[in-house]
């Protein structure tokens, strides 16, 4: 049960947020809410012993048994790697928080309740089997990332950057959402697990390459994989902490997640090494490419992060090559699985540090603009220290991580060339040039970064603050990441021991059983391979690009705005849906609410009496009447007297007088028609409303005497007696034929011996359909509870709260 | 007896649906007073009316009226009255604010963000 | 408004013992005979109404110092607890259970989770309906 309730921590822990904000002020709130992770942290510890013998452990809550939908903790080493991420970075990232925000001017409580949410919802998506909460986690984390990414929402950018990601993943969620549908209909489970053993067969299925492409664009969306990647740089309006977590370390990481635990299902298609593969690829190249158009600090780290989910996702796509091999895991197709969550691992290190790095420079400096930064190495030792690691360990340079799980992208890029199977060998050359030529980049901007921002010339009078040391306690979070990087280096082997191998088996269990068979061993020296004269070529030619960056950076602004995604994006957003829609239902939504219930009353009974038409459905009979009661007669006549001096009455209080006769007249139908509840609440209900009316009547206006167009009224009375005709219809067709017996004869018999009551009805309200009275009640207090607020807090259209900046 | 009850809930709805096309607030409230007086006879006639004892149990006694139908009107009594309450408050607030009470006047305006 | 009608106010006082009377009686009657807790909670209303009428808000919310928003709050919160009662003893939700007993003065009664899922409309309906003519008298 502990193992499921640890997915729901965080959000039980997000209650208390507002409890803590309001009532400790002089705590900062990110000291609670620390807690939470680090209890994470330790509890996923005390699995690593367990896991990394290649064990799962498996705990479940059903939540709708009947659906075969149910809450699934399943840690094996995939998703306990992804656990510890987000707990892990979590924690750090709450850290360096607590010194970012300042707890006077922002609003703490509502940050650390969405990123709470945030917390449980991608523990839930790695850690679920069942894909219908999968799924549901899934979206979770799209919405909680708007709500971050739009977290300073006075501002238009911050607005603009939080729709876009929630339209994009949300939509790229929905697809995902079909293809599970698919698969679920394909293999009649919801399970993860139960699909991969069946995915021999599955793959044989019509439908399995639509599942396939459905669930990748859920995956590509959220990853950010071309051309999906627009939403990443527009998220970067959210608060640095938000962004050096979500939009690097974890929620970005979901797509890659999702890739690597369908990829035992799907692997064995074609389509699926091309399209993997290829698209990391493309986005990789892309996204280092364009990192270096960028000015915004957190803008080069945005591209730089799409650029490097690009490698991830295109080992990913590699890795399934081992599928058709036999005998991979003696060959160099072994390296891609391996490699990719090598370099997930590292990635969440230095660009965890990188981020909160730019947040510090942002922070001391009040600008991210890298064209105004320069020569802050000397202010700021300690920053340029952390963020020299970071860059060198993406450009993949010794003595930092990087370096190991570039090298090893390279070997598996240059297994590609020895794959002979689907025209491989026709194409194959491209991925290691591809890969060489992106890595190029990615050395120039991570040296565009880093020199750039710290060394050159100190403009201190362009900078809005003057710029100083972060305090202390904001660096404690980068320094450990920055540890960790050179760390890694150093002890390869225990890291990869203990989570990269057992994450490769969960991606491949077809090769491997256990994470003892998993024969790989990283070192940074393995003689004088291809690999060794990539790096150094890369090395050489970008330092010659970086150092000659002014003279061709330009170029970048050849390319018109004009063919960008992102103006593709804002067509379709402003343009289609914005404009062109909105003038469409203009054409209709004059805004006129009479317009609206003339459409409404005269589609009723257009459609109703069409259906009665088409289905020949109209029919009378006077077989099973009752008779006609004398009572019943007068008061019809009393009745419709009364309606009639309702609708012409002159004055007001002979209206509401008329009305309230002609509810007590109801009332005493229901005397007749064997109904004492009815006619006893009617009753009562009728004395209450009317002296609700006669209240309210001194706040009312009177009937005005303006006389209305004798037109509209013939239209109007044209339209009241098309409602009245098709009532009457259906009331006359309903009780001549009754093709199914009521249920209430079960009521009737079971009354007394199941439900313990005399009064059916009374029984009815209370106990069988208890559904009903509860959400009645709840309309109920909604009704008054709105009144209240209506008349006492006097919200007038002129008191705005939050201007738009 | 069913056969004129159809007769008198569409009468009563005609006249309700007239009240609501109005354009005064008060007529449209009290429209829709007089639409769920309608929709309750409405849903008891299409019941029937068969059945001589109300839905109470006694003892020799075996024919009951239809009691599912009696609940659901139960049911709509109360919400009716709590949506007539809300719409005379909103009916009002919205006369103090805007000074009318004028359905045509009473457009949404383009800058009501 | 302040109009001395000593008859009427004196009438009402006791008329609202009574009618308030009759709606605690329709309300346990409610689940052998007509009555139960909209109707008992409406009458109880009405009762408090014909107290405003005679009297005033002013008064009327001396003589009885109730926040009816709190009202509605409680009555929504018993019907949604007692429904989730089941929920513990590994019933659907919205189970109810009965048994009879036989208790002194009452003679044999039946004690039943569905009287308290009433007593919950009860309240909801009494605190609305009160919030409603309170907040709107109040209104100048």
């Amino acid at each position: 049960m502990l193992q499921i309730l640890c997915l729901f921590i965080p959000i039980i822990a997000a209650f208390f947020m507002p409890f803590f904000f309001k009532k400790i002020r002089n705590v900062h709130t990110g000291w609670f809410v620390l807690l939470v992770p680090l209890f994470l942290v330790i509890y996923y510890t005390t699995f690593i012993p367990v896991i990394s013998k290649g064990e799962t452990i498996i705990e479940q809550l059903n939540w709708i048994p009947s659906l075969g939908i149910s809450f699934v903790s399943y840690i094996d080493g995939l998703s306990l790697l992804f656990s510890l991420l987000i707990s892990g970075i979590g924690a750090l990232v709450v850290l360096y928080s607590i010194f970012y925000l300042n707890r006077k001017k922002e609003q703490l409580h509502n940050f650390y309740i969405y990123l709470l949410i945030f917390m449980s919802a991608m523990l839930g998506v790695v850690q679920s089997d069942n894909m219908i909460t999968l799924y549901l986690f899934w979206e979770l984390t799209s919405i909680s990332s708007f709500l971050l990414i739009g977290y300073w929402f006075n501002r238009d950018k911050s607005r603009f950057g939080a729709l876009k990601s929630m339209m994009i993943t949300v939509a790229g969620g929905m697809l995902m959402l079909g293809g599970f549908v698919l698969l679920s209909l394909m293999g009649g489970t919801f399970s993860i697990r139960a699909l991969i053993e069946q995915a021999p067969q599955l793959a044989t299925n019509d439908l399995f390459i639509i599942a396939l492409i459905l669930i990748l664009l859920g995956a590509f969306t959220k990853s950010a994989q071309f051309p999906f990647y627009i939403w990443l740089p527009d998220a970067m309006e959210a608060p640095t902490p938000v962004s050096a977590y979500l939009h690097s370390a974890t929620m970005v990481k979901a797509g890659i997640y999702l890739v690597a635990r369908f990829t035992p299902v799907f692997a064995l298609s074609e389509a699926w090494i091309w399209l993997v593969a290829g698209i990391g690829l493309l986005t990789l190249f892309w996204g280092s490419f364009f990192a270096l158009k960028q000015t915004d600090l957190k803008g080069i780290l945005a591209f730089s992060t799409v650029s490097q989910l690009g490698l991830i996702m295109s080992l990913l796509g590699v890795s399934a090559i081992a599928y058709h091999v036999d005998g991979a895991e003696d060959t160099v197709f072994k390296y891609a699985a391996f490699a990719a969550i090598f370099h997930l691992i590292n990635h969440a290190t230095f660009k965890g540090s990188l981020f909160m790095i730019a947040g510090i420079v942002d922070h001391e400096t009040g600008t991210r603009d890298i064209r105004k930064l320069g020569g802050l190495m000397s202010l700021m030792p300690v920053s340029f220290t952390v963020a020299l690691i970071g860059s060198f360990s993406m450009a993949g340079l010794p003595p930092f991580n990087g370096f190991l799980s570039k090298e090893m992208f390279l070997t598996a890029m240059l297994s590609v060339t020895e794959f002979d199977l689907f025209n491989f060998s026709t194409w194959a050359p491209l991925f290691p040039i591809v890969a060489w030529i992106a890595s190029v980049f990615t050395f120039i901007y991570s040296f565009y970064f880093v020199f750039k921002t710290f060394t050159g010339k100190l403009n201190v009078d362009q900078l809005p603050t003057k710029p100083h040391e972060a305090p202390i306690g904001m660096l404690i979070s980068p320094v450990i990441l920055a540890g960790l990087v050179v760390t890694i280096f150093f002890i390869p082997n225990i890291v990869t021991d203990t989570f990269v191998k057992p994450a490769v088996v969960a991606i491949q269990p077809f090769l491997y059983t256990s994470p003892n068979d998993v024969n790989i061993h990283v070192s940074a020296w393995h003689g004088p391979t291809p690999e060794l004269f990539m790096t150094i070529g890369i090395v050489i030619v970008g330092l010659l690009l970086f150092l000659t960056l002014s003279k061709w950076q330009k170029l970048y602004s050849i390319l018109p705005e004009r063919f960008t995604l992102n103006r593709l994006y804002d067509i379709t957003i402003n343009e289609l849906l914005g404009s062109w829609m909105t003038r469409f239902s203009k054409l209709y939504m004059t805004g006129s609410i009479r317009k609206y219930l003339g459409y409404m009353f005269t589609a009723i009974p257009l459609i109703v009496i069409g259906t009665l038409i088409v289905k020949n459905a109209f029919s009378v009979t006077f077989e099973g009447s009752s008779p006609i009661h004398l009572y019943a007669v007068i008061l019809i006549v009393v009745l419709v007297i009364g309606t009639l001096t309702t609708v012409f009455a002159r004055s007001r209080i002979t209206s509401i007088i008329a009305l309230g006769s002609v509810g007590y007249t109801v009332s005493l139908f229901f005397v007749i028609f064997n109904a004492p509840d009815l006619a006893l609440t009617q009753l009562v209900i009728e004395t209450i409303s009317v002296a609700l009316f006669l209240m309210a009547f001194y706040h009312l206006p009177k009937f005005s005497k303006v006389e209305e167009r004798t037109r509209f009224k013939f239209g109007r009375a044209f339209i009241s007696i098309a409602v009245g005709v098709m009532v009457t219809l259906v009331a006359l067709s309903s009780h001549s034929q009754k093709f199914i017996e009521s249920i209430s004869n079960y009521y009737k018999e079971t009354v007394y011996t199941e439900a313990g009551g005399g009064n059916i009805v009374n029984v009815i309200l209370v106990d069988y359909r208890g559904f009903d009275t509860l959400f009645e009640i709840a309309v109920l207090a909604i009704a008054g509870i709105s009144i209240f607020a209506m008349i006492k807090l006097r919200l007038s259209r002129k008191e705005k709260n939050y201007e738009s900046k | 007896m069913e056969i004129i009850m159809a007769f008198v809930c569409g009468f009563l709805f005609m006249a309700a649906i007239y009240l609501i096309l109005s354009r005064s607030l008060l007529r449209i409230i009290i429209g829709t007073g007089l639409l769920s007086h309608g929709a309750h006879l409405l849903i008891i006639t299409m019941g029937g009316f068969g059945g001589n004892n109300p839905p109470v149990l006694a003892d020799g006694v075996t024919e009951y009226v239809d009691p599912l139908p009696q609940a659901l009107i139960l049911t709509a009594i109360v919400i009716s009255f709590g949506v007539t309450a809300f719409f005379l408050v909103l009916a009002y607030r919205s006369y103090q604010e805007l000074k009318t009470d004028d359905m045509t006047q009473m457009k949404g305006s383009e800058d009501h963000e | 408004m302040k109009v001395n009608n000593v008859i009427l106010q004196f009438t009402a006082k006791i008329v609202f013992f009574i009618i308030f009377f009759f709606a605690v009686h329709i309300f346990f009657a409610g689940h052998y005979t007509p009555g139960g807790g909209f109707v008992g909670g409406l009458v109880t209303a009405s009762a408090i109404v014909l107290l405003v009428i005679a009297f005033d808000l002013n008064t009327v919310h001396k003589l009885l110092p109730i926040n009816y928003i709190y009202v509605v709050a409680i009555g929504l919160i018993l019907a949604l607890g007692t429904a989730a009662i089941s929920m513990f003893v590994e019933q659907p939700f919205f189970t109810h259970f009965f048994d009879y007993f036989y208790l002194p003065l009452f003679g044999k009664t039946s004690l039943h989770t569905a009287a308290l899922f009433d007593l919950g409309v009860y309240l909801v309906v009494v605190g609305v309906t009160m919030t409603i003519i309170q907040t709107i008298g109040d209104d100048e």
